[in-house]
């Protein structure tokens, strides 16, 4: 944990000091343009997507200023208004929009946001669970057994769908823990940020942050988990297949 | 630098410009803006366009249409829709090649005779060379089928500075006209592709959400039910096969798609064909009734695209503000009931959805010159991209839906020892199985050998504004960046796209030269007529010398033109012009007498 904490503090520094245009290498004064040249700068590699769209590490965002700021980046940055340019220039172009889109996906989608948090305060996004979470475990098994029962059913029609409607209501409980799931994660958002406000520097009130984080990755695991196997569900009632992210 | 914009359509294919802030396309002879998507190779050179059209019956075997199907393909691709196509295709490198006469030609190079054509017609237009275009493509194109595209364009010697999503381009002139704000869903069901693609408009920022589509359904496959159809009839009537007439073929094919144009207006149409072999002629009455029944299961199979692009959206049907048609198939009616169906609010159809996707291209177009301000197109990659990893399993790198450009970085290492090289099989598709997926290319990285886990190559995947895929690998350990070669699945390397750029400016001779002599045939028929006509009217009124003059002239000029030397054609219509001055001047004066005879001396100036 320190050692990740020391990094995101050279970070900060690095893109404090802005580095020189890679065309006139004069110093970089302008926020993405050389004061000098007026040429276009990459962002930095380092740059983390809260940085790159000006947003403070809080997990509670305005999506109609978020969405906002990345239009007007994206007018900034895309690809479209360097045709005519050097080919250095339209390599940048590229770099930054991709690095824009990215960011902007990244943090529109709250689980998202969060899993992103994650990575960067904590190292890595969330731990794969490999067999189901133990306040799950009776509900999920039933539900897989329901569900081998479906797959492997006969043709017959009747029997078919005694086990869908069976499924179903499997299915509807889960939901259910998912959303409670859902109202917890906001919970812990209005935490962090509660805690990120008082004290934004990464060391300060560290153990309090750590906790949440914590707490926040163990209920992504679980809730990736749970939505896989919802997934699961819903491909085999609807006879395609299995829509898996993250 | 002016650049153009293209919608290389499957049936019919566009070009347009801007026009200061408006766009507008460029029509040819006649006042027809659509140059049909269809190359023939004659003895005499090569033809495009409604001329060519007129060769599918004469000389199937040497006339390509609907060559856009075969872009971005491997022969197993096409396998079951060769019915109709006289011509022999074999692979080569995984690409198709359309073996014609003696030579043979990869669907790129059948593109760009196309590309030429529409890039004379704009530079006869607007008196200056064109060399930079934007060129559309189905949304749901693949990256191979882009890249073909792209090799197109560049055959025909043009720099194709990019490719945009045929939907979207729509969706920027339809935004452009109608200044709308909101979500709109965009139907496109072209001569050969669907795709439907939802867009967010705000403040002249076209939002992408989502897209979906079928790169194998459109146009094209309505004809061939209801040519299935006269086929069946023809054998059960006429007790004739006319699988067998590559020509007969061509002509049921042509007369399925007048019909179907024809019940879009009418309740009824009759299919009238000619039988080979003085079998006499056939005709069929469809009803609109009829045309549906058959056509109904495809018109569904487009519905199934949609439901997706709006969960991939995350929206419902009541989300989306409006409807936009593009295509000339959405004139069936019953594609449009369909629409209305599914999202319970009648379509727009204010722009000419032949048009609006050319008129599209030139705003982008516009847009990358400069010279239109405000907008700007967001766009996303239409299939997910990945990697073969072990077992044959498809790892994500992008998935479908994401905004592009997009970019995602990979590192790999050894397994062994002094390993020196890992291969890489870069897939798209929505599969989980390497081989249910698209392969897209492979490449092999090279490793220094070192023992195994030690080298750190970080690779780069890098979809850019045209959707086209990118890759670049760089050594983590020394900095330094790794040139690589991708191996395309499905299409041309780059020597071959050099070589095909040589041969075409090779064959640009050649084909000035039967372009002049079509139209100085054209022109001295013409003038034949006309002159035919002046001495049927005024041969009385001129000496037999005079009369014997002009035909000896006439016999010289047709006879010129059985031959195949433009400037000799020329040259006989110069003689006709002159030999009949006088016949045309005194039938000039011979109206003009007529014309005040008629008249009251009252009524004269």
């Amino acid at each position: 944990m320190d050692q990740t904490q020391n990094t995101s503090n050279k970070r900060t520094e690095l893109q404090m000091a802005r580095s020189m245009c890679w065309h006139c290498q004069s110093e970089v004064t302008g926020e993405y343009y050389c004061g000098q040249c007026v040429k276009v700068q990459p962002l930095s590699k380092e740059m983390d997507y809260f940085t790159c769209l000006g947003l403070p590490r809080l997990l509670a965002i305005d999506t109609a200023a978020l969405e906002a700021k990345y239009y007007e980046l994206s007018r900034t940055f895309h690809p479209d208004f360097f045709q005519s340019k050097t080919e250095p220039e339209q390599q940048i172009s590229l770099g930054n929009s991709a690095l824009l889109n990215t960011a902007y996906h990244m943090l529109k989608d709250p689980v998202q946001r969060a899993e992103y948090l994650l990575k960067l305060e904590a190292g890595s996004a969330k731990d794969i669970r490999n067999s189901p979470p133990a306040d799950l475990f009776e509900e999920i098994l039933e539900l897989q057994e329901d569900l081998e029962a479906f797959r492997s059913a006969s043709g017959d029609a009747k029997e078919t769908d005694q086990y869908r409607s069976k499924l179903l209501v499997d299915r509807a409980q889960l939901e259910q823990r998912r959303q409670d799931m859902d109202t917890k994660l906001a919970g812990l958002f209005t935490k962090w940020d509660t805690i990120q406000n008082r004290a934004p520097q990464p060391d300060a009130l560290r153990p309090q942050k750590d906790d949440v984080l914590k707490e926040m990755r163990e209920l992504l695991s679980n809730r990736t988990y749970l939505r896989n196997i919802l997934n699961d569900v819903v491909a085999a009632m609807e006879g395609g297949h299995a829509d898996r992210r993250h | 630098m002016r650049i153009v914009g293209i919608d290389l359509g499957t049936t019919n294919s566009l070009i347009a410009y801007m026009d200061g802030q408006t766009p507008r396309v460029i029509a040819g002879r006649g006042d027809r803006a659509m140059v049909p998507s269809v190359v023939a190779m004659t003895d005499n050179g090569l033809i495009v366009g409604d001329p060519a059209k007129e060769h599918l019956v004469r000389n199937p075997a040497r006339t390509v249409y609907s060559v856009k199907r075969f872009m971005g393909k491997g022969l197993a691709d096409v396998a079951d829709e060769l019915k109709y196509f006289p011509y022999t295709l074999s692979e080569q490198g995984g690409v198709i090649r359309l073996k014609i006469g003696e030579k043979s030609f990869s669907p790129p190079q059948i593109s760009a005779m196309i590309l030429k054509e529409l890039k004379q017609r704009a530079e006869a237009f607007l008196h200056e060379e064109i060399t930079k275009a934007v060129i559309t493509v189905p949304a749901y194109f693949n990256d191979s089928q882009r890249q073909a595209t792209k090799d197109a364009g560049m055959i025909a010697g043009l720099d194709v500075v990019r490719i945009i999503n045929e939907p979207t381009a729509a969706s920027l002139a339809y935004g452009l006209q109608q200044r709308t704000q909101g979500t709109i869903a965009v139907y496109d069901l072209g001569g050969g592709t669907f795709d439907i693609s939802i867009l967010k408009l705000k403040d002249g920022i076209f939002e992408v959400l989502s897209t979906n589509g079928n790169t194998h359904l459109g146009g094209d496959d309505f004809d061939h039910v209801v040519a299935e159809v006269i086929l069946k009839d023809i054998r059960a009537t006429h007790s004739l096969t006319l699988e067998k007439y590559d020509d007969a073929m061509q002509t049921v094919r042509l007369e399925a798609e007048r019909t179907k144009i024809r019940l879009s207006d009418e309740q009824t149409a009759t299919a009238v064909i000619e039988l080979p072999d003085g079998k006499g002629t056939y005709r069929k009455v469809f009803t609109r009734d009829q045309l549906e029944a058959i056509t109904g299961d495809l018109i569904e199979r487009t519905l199934a695209p949609c439901r997706r692009a709006l969960k991939d959206a995350g929206l419902q049907t009541s989300d989306i503000d409006e409807i936009v048609l593009v295509g000339g198939s959405t004139r069936m009616p019953l594609v449009r009931q369909r629409v209305q169906e599914l999202f319970d609010r009648a379509p727009h159809s204010e722009l000419n959805p032949d048009e609006v996707v050319a008129l599209g291209a030139a705003v982008q177009a516009g847009i990358l010159s400069g010279d239109t301000q405000g907008m700007l197109l967001l766009d996303v990659t239409p299939l997910s991209l990945g990697i073969e990893t072990m077992g044959g399993v498809m790892s994500t790198l992008i998935r479908r839906n994401t905004t592009i450009p997009s970019s995602a970085k990979e590192m790999f290492t050894t397994y062994v020892d002094g390993q020196t090289g890992v291969d890489i099989h870069i897939l798209q598709g929505e599969r989980e199985l390497a081989k249910d997926s698209r392969s897209l290319a492979r490449f092999r990285l090279k490793m220094p050998p070192l023992p195994a886990g030690v080298p750190r190559i970080e690779v780069t995947f890098l979809i850019d504004a045209n959707g086209i895929l990118n890759v670049t690998a760089r050594d983590m350990r020394s900095g330094q960046s790794q040139s690589i070669e991708v191996k395309p699945s499905y299409g041309l390397s780059d020597e071959e796209v050099e070589q095909m750029i040589g041969d075409s400016f090779k064959f640009a001779a050649e084909d000035i030269t039967a372009r002049k002599l079509i139209e100085a045939r054209l022109d001295a028929g013409a003038l034949i007529a006309a002159t035919e006509k002046s001495l049927g009217q005024g041969g009385h009124l001129i000496a037999t010398d005079e009369i014997a003059a002009i035909r000896a002239a006439l016999a010289a000029l047709a006879a010129a033109r059985d031959g195949a030397d433009p400037r000799a054609i020329r040259a006989r219509m110069a003689d006709i012009e002159q030999a009949a001055h006088h016949l045309t001047a005194t039938l000039m004066d011979d109206s003009l007498k007529q014309a005040l005879q008629n008249k009251k001396l009252s009524e004269l100036p």
